[in-house]
């Protein structure tokens, strides 16, 4: 192109980290050409609190509360996730009963957090009425959460061995109405946005991210789900008797922003499956499996991963058989997810970005840890 | 704890916490008495190694027979199976999973520090292969001050891991495009994971400095 006076010098822009888009304290250096985005350097680490340092000065189950506040708008994942871990480590397995509830907590926890993201995202892109429609949807999840352990954000609703509570009178009832209240919402939202022209115009063909490359960026979830591959943890090792539901695992394939938002909506809806599936025949029995008060698992190592909301979360932790883990590493899906986002948003414009954060659906409390 | 009140002998009626008397590790003799300082004939202490069992299947003979030497043990532990590498051969073997075993998807790399030992870091790489759909460890050591290899050339998004392995433990790898700190402010002093590095301590520089207070604790 010849030399004109519309050439634009470069500029280095700093989007963040009081940014309302980046959905916390994420700081983005863009390299920038008039509007489009050269290059870009995240800048993490503002939430930092050293949460598998504290692990290893604390014993097993005082660390269990801890995992919450990583990624908070699913704490139920989180808590699922480590305790599994740990119920690895000493050989034992979670009670029928307890594993029922977990997945319907946890299912739960998968709705409330995608809720979250697509209240946000929606808001980030200009469509400001999605946000008031989710969050009405999930405060009647919290109340569900509050009813059942008393909290509403970080539950710290499970133990290492089963349930650190047993369901409330109404549990069941008060699931299977919120299953029912909840289908006809997600048409709602759809109604709202999926064939929303101006939707359409920022989500279609932006931030495409190919199965290829979510593979080799280790992207995982319903990013991986929108680029075609048929991957869910909860099918592919199926743990907390997920092989015992009748659910399907959305794809799309063309991996750009709009398709992960179809995911994600599908997702929702095959939750509400699961869970209808398990408040059924939530079986009798105890809800906490053979576990010391004291936890000494045997010398040794385990990595065990979880389908979150997010993608794979993974707890690996070495014992040295004394009541702290000697080391608990977490991997956190939106860390390695946010890693993606210079490949997704190289080429694009800046408004971009803001669509493509949004899609990437990241908590900065797992970022950071 | 109302148990701890009772005389004694009262073991039957566990709490609806559901905790069972440990068969094994422990003998009866000890619930009769409720804190009895006596440690005497201690039980059988668990092993101080980690009980792994040799694992054997066609992907760890494929890949001894490749590497021979360069590959110490192929184990398997609660039924999770890993290699155990010369520090050398972690990046080729990881490169062999890839291309000939179609472990195409980096899950994790992470360290973990043994302060006592000579050779002190374990460094673990963790892979997945949709297409077996299975996962395996490769675990390798390293001194103090030895580098590492980068495994950015296989996949990508050892970027960010080995970035974050660096400022939490201190370990450089060698062919890294950026190796800076990650988590942790740029000109912090330490590396917080390393087991002599104390819960309270911090870089007191760099918070004076940068938050104009005495302490951050």
């Amino acid at each position: 192109m010849p030399d004109t006076f519309l050439d634009s010098t470069e500029l280095v822009l700093n989007m963040g980290p009081q940014h309302p888009s980046t959905h916390g304290v994420l700081r983005v250096i863009l390299k920038l050409d008039g509007e489009k985005v050269l290059g870009t350097d995240c800048v993490i680490g503002y939430l930092h609190r050293g949460v598998e340092k504290i692990a290893e000065n604390r014993t097993y189950a005082q660390f269990n509360p801890y995992v919450d506040r990583m990624d908070y708008v699913a704490a139920i994942s989180n808590g699922l996730g480590y305790c599994l871990a740990v119920e690895k480590l000493l050989n034992v397995e979670a009670p029928p009963r307890a594993q029922a509830v977990r997945v319907i907590l946890t299912e739960l926890n998968r709705i409330a957090s995608h809720l979250v993201w697509l209240g946000t995202h929606a808001l980030d892109i200009g469509a400001i009425t999605p946000l008031f429609y989710c969050f009405r949807e999930r405060e009647e999840a919290l109340k569900i959460f509050e009813q059942y352990c008393g909290a509403r954000l970080t539950t710290h609703a499970f133990r290492i061995g089963g349930l650190q509570y047993e369901t409330y009178d109404h549990f069941e009832r008060d699931v299977a109405e919120f299953c029912k209240m909840f289908l006809p919402k997600v048409d709602e939202y759809e109604e709202l946005l999926t064939n929303n022209r101006i939707w359409l115009g920022r989500l279609k063909g932006i931030g495409i991210l190919t199965a290829d490359e979510c593979k080799e960026y280790g992207v995982t979830g319903p990013m991986l789900r929108a680029a075609g591959v048929k991957w869910d943890l909860r099918k592919a090792q199926p743990y907390s008797g997920y092989e015992k539901y009748d659910f399907e695992i959305p794809t799309r394939v063309n991996g750009d922003t709009y398709d992960r938002y179809i995911v994600r909506m599908q997702e929702m809806r095959q939750s509400v499956r699961i869970m209808e599936q398990a408040v059924e025949a939530i079986p009798a029995g105890p809800i906490l499996g053979k576990v010391g008060k004291v936890l000494k698992p045997p010398v040794g190592e385990a990595y065990v991963s979880i389908e979150a909301p997010k993608g794979e979360l993974g707890y690996y932790v070495v014992s040295d058989g004394t009541t702290q883990p000697y080391r608990v590493r977490v991997r956190p899906p939106s860390y390695i997810n946010l890693q993606a986002l210079d490949k997704m948003v190289r080429g694009a414009l800046v408004a971009d970005v803001v669509a493509v954060i949004g899609t990437l659906d990241i908590v900065l409390g797992e970022v950071d840890r | 704890m109302a148990d701890e009140q009772k005389p004694g002998g009262s073991e039957a009626p566990s709490p609806p916490g559901g905790e069972g008397p440990k068969p094994p590790a422990k003998p009866a003799a000890d619930a009769a008495k409720p804190a009895p300082p006596k440690p005497a004939a201690a039980p059988p202490k668990p092993p101080a190694v980690m009980a792994a069992v040799a694992w054997d299947s066609e992907l760890a003979s494929a890949v001894k027979q490749r590497f021979g030497d360069g590959v110490l043990a192929t184990s398997t532990y609660l039924g999770q199976d890993f290699f155990v590498a010369k520090l050398e051969a972690a990046i080729p073997l990881l490169e062999y999973l890839k291309r000939e075993a179609d472990f195409d998807y980096l899950v994790d790399i992470t360290a973990v520090d043994w302060p006592k030992r000579a050779e002190r870091f374990d460094l673990v790489y963790i892979v997945y292969s949709f297409a077996r759909n299975q996962r395996v460890r490769i675990k390798t050591q390293l001194a103090e001050g030895a580098e590492a290899t980068t495994a950015t050339g296989v996949h990508l998004t050892a970027n960010w891991l080995e970035r974050e392995v660096f400022d939490m433990f201190g370990i450089r790898f060698a062919g890294h495009p950026d190796l800076r700190r990650i988590l942790m402010p740029e000109d912090w002093q330490g590396h917080p994971l390393r087991k002599d590095y104390g819960i309270l301590q911090q870089d007191q520089r760099w918070v004076q400095e940068n938050l104009e207070i005495e302490s951050g604790q």
